[in-house]
């Protein structure tokens, strides 16, 4: 095992971290457990795991207030979770059970949840960033002092709604928080090739907001950081830019065999695994024996095996469902 | 009855919409300070303020979307596209996001938004905006679509798209703007999937919607020289369609034309005469003759755009088809 020794900071109360520790756990399990019910042929279609990403996810939305929203890429499992969604719900979903969190009908990319204002994963890359904005331009509108939160891949950056958005969100100082998870690859193309400048939180200055560039490897700093930003955008509702340098160890999907890129290169980013960090940090510092970390990591297996039991026995919706959900007015459809 | 015109029909049904229900707010680029490129937002701003009359820059896309977030979030946006043409640019958040969230979030998230904005050709503005959307927007589940022919409709059937839990296509057109007519005082609701009679008639149904109601009216008092009694129907909502009301009209005379400005193939009029073939057929005395744009770009000369518009010409050529007249 490779050190990946930390110094002590204390900015985390231990409670605190333990809590985000443990969702961490939960997201890698409940992915783990995905890829295995896919090669089961229990999931079809794409499955996007957020393997190795989730410090990112989890030190950004432990500072998410009631109130604020959160919208993402097909890549949703991990925010979902790291927000609180059911796990029992998501796992039905990649069932395509009635029972998950979109009734079957949403799949992998499609991930909802409005107890946590969690406005979805959606599939075409690019797509969300104006949905993120109109969150927070809702929030203005109603001034509940809301900030929106919108993940999206480096793959996006190219894309024209991410400039259309970082634009209107400038211009009309929504409190919105652009979230850059740079897991280097949009798919099989490295981001050097897809991006004309890589220094991605410096597109900040084009529009005249903040830029800040994390180690998304790291939960302590990904926790740090983002306070201090969402706690600027929520008080001066300016929008910023966040650029997360993350890896994901799986391919793009779980169809992808990752010929772009070199073993030794995933190995790398293994060492750095944020779980692996965490692990060591709370044994070193007496916070947590190898012996509770094991129990821990009984009781998160145990919610993601009762997870996928559930799914397993859930039934798939009825046909009734087929033509339910086209519109909310169903009477003049 | 007040008279009015079309665009003062669409702004007092803004007005009065926004004056019932804080929640809805337009957004579009000159809707505000330029009091609208068509005059239909005008005075909004004095009245309601920059809160709820928003300008927004040259960014179809980034509005559009803006508008599928704050409605996930409880508000009731209007968004007014300068044409329909630049509807195109944003088609992504329309289709994509506005017309699939209800479904494939397991009905958690529906999208109140009116999209609105001229539809069809303007005179002499050429290949690039000149798109007819209904059919293309029509195609989609998830999407109303309606298209208003006078001034009446106009504000009825806006007050319906703005009060709908769903994303409304509603097509209006430059043409008919400044179209002067009656219009009901008062709460007056065009239900959305409600067509109307716009002329009673015996002999053939003429189905026709927006600038082309103009037509059809037009080709109708000729026929009613010659002695031939045409039924006007305007579908108004041309997703859902009003089949009962079709059914009555095919079951009276027997012979539809069929109308409408965009092209040909895939057009709305295939839909429809298909709708008709499939549950009228043995009404029908002949086979249904539609009437549309040919198959080509838009020209900028006077005289092959009027070639390739459907017109009074067209439409009463097409009824002595539909008659066995020729």
């Amino acid at each position: 095992m490779a050190s990946v020794k930390k110094e002590k900071t204390q900015s985390i109360a231990r409670e605190k971290l333990v809590e985000m520790f443990e969702k961490m756990l939960l997201i890698r399990y409940f992915e783990e457990a995905s890829i295995k019910a896919y090669q089961q042929k229990k999931i079809a279609g794409f499955l996007h795991t957020y393997i190795g990403q989730e410090a990112v996810g989890v030190g950004t939305l432990t500072h998410k207030l009631p109130q604020d929203s959160v919208v993402t890429t097909y890549r949703c499992h991990g925010l979902y979770l790291a927000l609180g969604g059911s796990p029992r719900e998501g796992m039905a979903e990649l069932f395509g059970k009635v029972t998950g969190c979109a009734r079957g009908k949403g799949g992998s990319m499609h991930f909802f949840s409005k107890d946590h204002n969690f406005l979805g994963g959606h599939g075409i890359v690019g797509g969300q960033f104006g949905i993120g904005i109109g969150a927070a331009f809702k929030s203005n509108y109603d001034e509940d002092n809301a900030v929106s939160f919108i993940f999206f891949g480096d793959g996006a950056l190219p894309q024209g709604t991410f400039h259309e958005c970082m634009n209107l969100a400038a211009l009309w100082d929504l409190p919105a928080i652009f979230i850059c998870e740079d897991n280097q690859y949009g798919m099989g193309t490295a981001n050097s090739r897809a991006i004309a400048n890589t220094e991605i939180a410096s597109k900040a200055e084009a529009y005249g907001i903040k830029g800040y560039t994390i180690n998304g490897m790291d939960l302590q700093e990904v926790h740090d950081t983002m306070k201090k930003v969402v706690h600027e955008t929520r008080t001066t509702r300016r929008p910023a830019l966040v650029h997360m340098k993350t890896y994901r160890y799986f391919g793009h999907s779980v169809s992808d065999a990752g010929l772009y890129r070199t073993k030794e290169e995933v190995e790398q980013y293994k060492q750095r695994d944020p779980i692996l960090a965490e692990t060591q940090y709370l044994t070193e510092n007496g916070w947590m024996t190898e012996e509770e970390i094991k129990t821990l990591q009984k009781k998160v297996r145990a919610v993601v095996q009762d997870a996928v039991d559930f799914s397993d026995e859930s039934p798939e919706p009825p046909v009734e469902e087929l033509t339910r959900h086209v519109f909310r007015d169903e009477e003049i459809a | 009855m007040a008279v009015m015109e079309m665009r003062e029909a669409l702004n007092l049904a803004l007005k009065e919409e926004m004056t019932r229900d804080e929640k809805v707010f337009i957004l579009g680029e000159e809707v505000a300070e330029y009091n609208g490129a068509y005059k239909v937002t005008k005075g909004l701003l004095d009245h309601f303020g920059p809160k709820r009359v928003i300008d927004t820059p040259i960014s179809e896309s980034g509005f559009a979307g803006l508008a599928v977030g704050a409605a996930m979030r409880g508000l009731r946006p209007v968004v007014e596209f300068m044409s329909f043409n630049f509807s195109l640019v944003a088609m992504d958040q329309i289709i994509s996001n506005a017309s699939k969230m209800l479904y494939m979030s397991g009905g958690m998230y529906n999208i109140p938004i009116v999209f609105r904005g001229p539809n069809g050709a303007g005179p002499r503005v050429s290949s690039q905006h000149s798109h007819n959307m209904e059919s293309v927007y029509a195609h989609f589940p998830g999407i109303h679509v309606m298209s208003p022919s006078c001034p009446a409709d106009a504000k009825g059937m806006l007050k319906a798209a703005i009060r709908c839990n769903d994303p409304v296509v509603f097509l209006e057109n430059e043409l008919n703007y400044s179209m002067k007519d009656e219009v009901p005082e008062g709460d007056n609701i065009v239900p959305i999937g409600k067509g109307d009679i716009k002329r009673a008639g015996k002999d053939v149904t003429i189905i026709a919607w927006s600038r082309m109601m103009g037509l059809a009216k037009q080709a109708a008092e000729e026929l009613n020289k010659n002695g031939v009694d045409a039924e006007l129907l305007d579908p108004r909502s041309l997703k859902p369609l009003d089949m009962p009301l079709i059914a009555e009209s095919v079951k009276k005379t027997g012979r539809v034309v069929v109308v409408e400005e965009g092209h040909f193939f895939s057009g709305l009029g295939a839909q429809i005469a298909d709708s008709i073939y499939t549950n009228l057929f043995d009404y029908l005395d002949a086979p249904i003759v539609r009437v549309a744009q040919s198959e080509n770009p838009m020209p900028y000369a006077a005289n092959l755009e009027a070639a390739t518009l459907p017109s009074v010409a067209k439409i009463l050529q097409a009824v002595d088809q539909v008659s066995y007249r020729n």
